[in-house]
């Protein structure tokens, strides 16, 4: 038996890494197991470069708009290979920072893939190396945090080959730009990748199974959202069924089933599946350790306890949110349970802000006006538009809006939601604001800096107190 | 800026304590470290260190005075270039306010909030009161507690103060006022007088029968309050029996004898100490018996954590051997030794007179034959353990021989341990007392 451990992470994503540095700092010994690249997911395939695609998507979207602010740019154009190239750059140097992170705190880098065998007084963590030898490693604590991947729906024909109907993975690094090009979901990936793609000139074409794109958003924002979207020419077709997707040759077709129940085959380019995310749970030995999985998710409690002596897991593969931030917190929250630190409190999943970042971005936090009354809230709203905004006018980017949902009678902030230029770095406002759970007046009486986006922040707060000053 | 002194937690569990001694007086300057005064648990004396430095302007809390709550202002220091005189005693919460009431300025101006004239003098000026009493949760006085806590507490008609606060530094945040039960006043909880909780009848000298002048009364301290009212609550609540057995004991004897020739640096191992170890591979052989009883379900201890009673002028204190199976018996009686001796001197911390998982009490240096301890909860079990004394016992040919003999008694929470759990147990315990060299295994 190799090194004993105080703590094995299993998965380096934003979960796993951050986990590991924080038990280190509680005086953990402790060691992280990759298969892959350090940082993940998000930080190799997912949040980070996406970003970066969106950022030459919004440089260039400025370009092309030169002339609304008075500069000369002949012909604003890309370069597909560069694009991609900046990209993955931006996403080795974070990988490359991530190592040094590991080094720094004295994690143990294990690379290899990793599954489960019975120990005490945790499981034992079994690695396959890159040379096929297996190590076995001993530690008194196990918190898995593998992640989560692209969901496939093969009885609908909807499965990625990697070719012609990509994942976010294949997304990311296009060697071609498509003409035509069908996105099937429209969550937070598959409306970024929309927007990328419609920027960059594609003929995009979004289909959503639920009656509006971005479901889990206010409903108010959706329908803004689709109204933008629809201006820059992105189609959108919801309450549609996407079957039969079949790849050719060089092109993919898909059968499209609307609405009203009509049928129309289409010929795309390309497809994009984004359907949803199944937890990896496979191949980690958890069957045999009596671990609980319930729809491809562990089954955890408020410190991300699995049943199994030692066994924790956290992040995406204990279900949605499927957000970074949410896994990097409830690594926090299961070490600092283990060591009953910070006056360790479960993981409260009520205030997990969530952000989407296309053209125009998204955020939110909390419940939406309909959930708020559906759990039997007298609610108050607010709103406030981007037009009637300074900072919003000057930027060049007039269209958004902010909405505030407070409980009439205790004046708590229930929800907050926006779209718009830069939303997803406001958010935190009304996120600190939920935490330290301040009333509307709380919020009414600070002082928002002038001119910025953020005023508006304040005088959604004012709209619902029926005392809104610009508008 | 005048910095305020609070009265520490000395344990993570510490709600109140009595403020004993004052070791600096108004006037006194004082830097971090010094130590200011004594406070007195449950069971402890501890020293209070100052953490900043300055002149103290004022003591707010006499010395003597009890149930001072964890965090309430005890004294104010003002720092360097301050007045100490100027230095006005924060409110004292002797007599909260609502918790939403701002603070009014001079009484007589109903409407205007602001007046020009207010500015250069101090708004609120507390007078505090003769024995301040300061409420729980304040630190300088005031509440902590968010904003919408506060909201839904006055429409609820709670007072904060009677609201023990579960957010970040004990912060009364809206799941407190959420728990909370409307129209709970904190005045009754507050002026329920310092007796042990626990006790159901109330505990009165009838004078009629004892005239006042015929015994000297003795207040209760801390650790009084606190053996009357665990005891109590033990005996009355614990379904417990007594399990006795008789221990040969000349081989431990002969073992111990062997033992402290051989040991060097000063150690010298007590029968007690062997005891203990016993005890704690004992538990380990019966893990079952290592048990608490909770509401939940019963909490299997994974390390014997033996507690051994010591008694100490004017009480009785549990310090803990943690983990004493892990442990060599010099380790053992070293440990032992610290313990008891600053056990006397009330100088042990929180720490290190709770969390055990079973508890010896030896009676045995004053001749006692044979006792059932009363059981220390939440541990499962406790072990009475008598004097060794030459007994004429009939020897395995049937001739009656002297042998050195002992009897314990094992007192067992009934919701824990069974009969037959507990019965193994002490066969275990006679195992490594009658064959000492097991203890080597």
């Amino acid at each position: 038996m190799s090194t004993q451990y105080d703590l094995i992470v299993i998965g380096s994503g934003p979960g796993g890494y951050v986990t590991a540095i924080r038990a280190t700092q509680l005086g953990m010994k402790t060691a992280i197991v990759e298969r892959d690249a350090l940082g993940g997911i998000c930080l190799n395939w997912g949040c980070i470069p996406t970003k970066a695609l969106l950022r030459s998507a919004e440089v260039l979207y400025v370009a092309k708009h030169a002339k609304d602010f008075g500069l000369k740019i002949d012909k604003a154009d890309f370069d597909l290979d560069a694009v991609v190239k900046r990209s993955r750059g931006v996403a080795s140097q974070l990988s490359n920072g991530v190592k040094f992170l590991m080094k720094k705190n004295k994690i143990d880098v294990i690379e290899g893939t990793a599954r489960l065998e019975k120990g005490a007084p945790a499981p034992k963590v079994i690695v396959k190396g890159k040379d096929g030898k297996d190590s076995a490693h001993q530690a008194k604590h196990v918190i898995l945090a593998t992640g989560a991947r692209a969901r496939d729906i093969p009885q609908a024909g909807l499965v990625a080959d990697g070719k012609l109907v990509w994942t976010y993975r294949e997304a990311m690094t296009p060697d071609v730009m498509p003409k035509r090009l069908l996105v099937i979901g429209s969550g937070a990936i598959g409306i970024e990748f929309a927007s990328f793609y419609n920027e960059l000139g594609a003929d995009v074409t979004v289909v959503e199974v639920m009656d509006r794109i971005l479901p889990v958003e206010d409903e108010e924002i959706s329908k803004f959202a689709e109204k933008e979207f629809k201006k820059q020419g992105l189609k959108i077709v919801s309450g549609a069924q996407v079957a039969n997707l079949k790849a050719g040759k060089s092109t993919v077709t898909a059968e499209i089933t609307d609405k009203s129940g009509k049928k129309e085959t289409q010929e795309f380019d390309r497809a994009i599946l984004a359907v949803g995310i199944v937890g990896n749970v496979e191949n980690l030995g958890l069957e045999a350790l009596g671990v609980k999985v319930e729809k491809t998710h562990v089954t955890v409690d408020g410190f991300g306890r699995t049943g199994v002596p030692g066994l924790y897991a956290i992040g995406d593969l204990t279900g949605p949110p499927w957000l970074a931030h949410k896994a990097s917190h409830e690594g926090v929250v299961c070490v600092e349970g283990i060591m009953g630190k910070n006056h360790a409190e479960p993981f409260d999943n009520s205030n997990i802000p969530g952000c989407t970042y296309s053209h125009p971005q998204v955020a939110s936090v909390g419940l939406t006006e309909k959930a708020a009354k559906e759990k039997g809230y007298d609610v108050k709203v607010g709103r406030f538009p981007f037009i009637g905004n300074g900072k919003a006018i000057a930027l060049g980017a007039p269209d958004g809006m902010v909405k505030t949902i407070f409980d009439k009678k205790t004046g708590e902030l229930l929800g907050a939601h926006m779209i718009g230029a830069e939303v997803t770095e406001l958010i935190q406002g009304y996120v600190i604001a939920r935490q330290g759970e301040l009333t509307e007046q709380d919020l009414a009486h600070t002082i928002f800096p002038h001119p910025t986006l953020s005023e508006m922040m304040h005088e959604a707060v004012l709209d619902a107190e029926g005392r809104v000053l610009h508008v | 800026m005048s910095i305020n002194i609070t009265m520490p937690a000395l344990s993570p569990t510490m709600e109140e304590g009595t403020l004993s001694k004052w070791l600096v007086k108004e006037g006194d300057t004082i830097s971090s470290g010094d130590i200011i005064a004594e406070i007195e648990t449950d069971k402890a004396t501890m020293e209070v260190e100052a953490v900043d430095e300055g002149t103290v302007a004022k003591l707010l809390v006499p010395a003597g005075t009890e149930g001072v709550k964890v965090n309430a202002v005890i004294a104010v220091l003002a720092e360097e270039g301050e007045d100490a005189s100027s230095v006005k005693a924060p409110p004292s919460g002797a007599a909260p306010k609502p918790a939403d009431a701002p603070p009014k300025p001079a009484a007589g101006s109903p409407s205007p909030t602001v007046q020009s004239p207010a500015i250069t003098q101090t708004v609120t000026t507390v007078t505090r009161a003769d024995t301040p009493l300061p409420s729980a949760n304040a630190a300088g006085g005031r509440i902590k507690a968010s904003p919408l806590a506060r909201r839904i507490a006055s429409m609820k008609g709670i007072d904060l103060a009677a609201i023990a606060g579960t957010g970040p530094r004990g912060r009364i945040i809206k799941r407190d006022i959420e728990a909370a039960k409307p129209g709970a006043a904190p005045a009754a909880a507050a002026a329920a007088p310092a007796q042990p909780d626990g006790l159901i009848l109330p505990q009165i000298l009838d004078d009629r029968v004892y005239a006042p002048d015929s015994y000297e009364l003795k207040p209760l301290d801390g650790m009084r309050k606190t053996v009357a009212k665990r005891l109590t609550t033990s005996f009355m609540q614990v379904p417990h029996f007594p399990l006795t057995i008789d221990l040969e004991l000349d081989r431990l004897l002969a073992s111990r004898t062997a033992i402290n020739a051989a040991a060097s640096g000063g150690v010298k191992v007590s029968v007690n100490d062997m005891l203990i170890k016993a005890a704690a591979l004992a538990l380990m052989d019966e893990p079952d018996c290592n048990a608490s009883y909770t509401d939940k379900g019963i909490a299997y201890h994974k390390h014997a954590n033996v507690s051994v009673a010591v008694a100490i002028d004017g009480g009785l204190i549990t310090p803990v051997i943690f983990e004493a199976e892990t442990k060599g018996l010099a380790e053992i009686s070293k440990e032992m030794k610290d313990l008891a001796s600053r056990a006397r001197d009330r100088k042990l911390k929180p720490q290190e007179y709770s969390g055990g998982t079973f508890s010896i009490s030896n009676l045995g240096m004053f001749g006692i034959r044979n006792f059932a301890s009363i059981i220390n909860p939440p541990e499962g079990m406790i072990l009475s353990v008598g004097a060794g004394e030459k007994r004429a016992v009939v020897d395995a040919k049937n001739n009656i021989v002297a042998a050195t003999v002992m009897s314990v008694t094992l007192t067992c929470d009934h919701r824990v341990i069974g009969g037959a759990e507990g019965a193994k147990w002490l066969q275990a315990f006679k195992r490594y007392v009658e064959t000492p060299e097991a203890m080597l295994l």
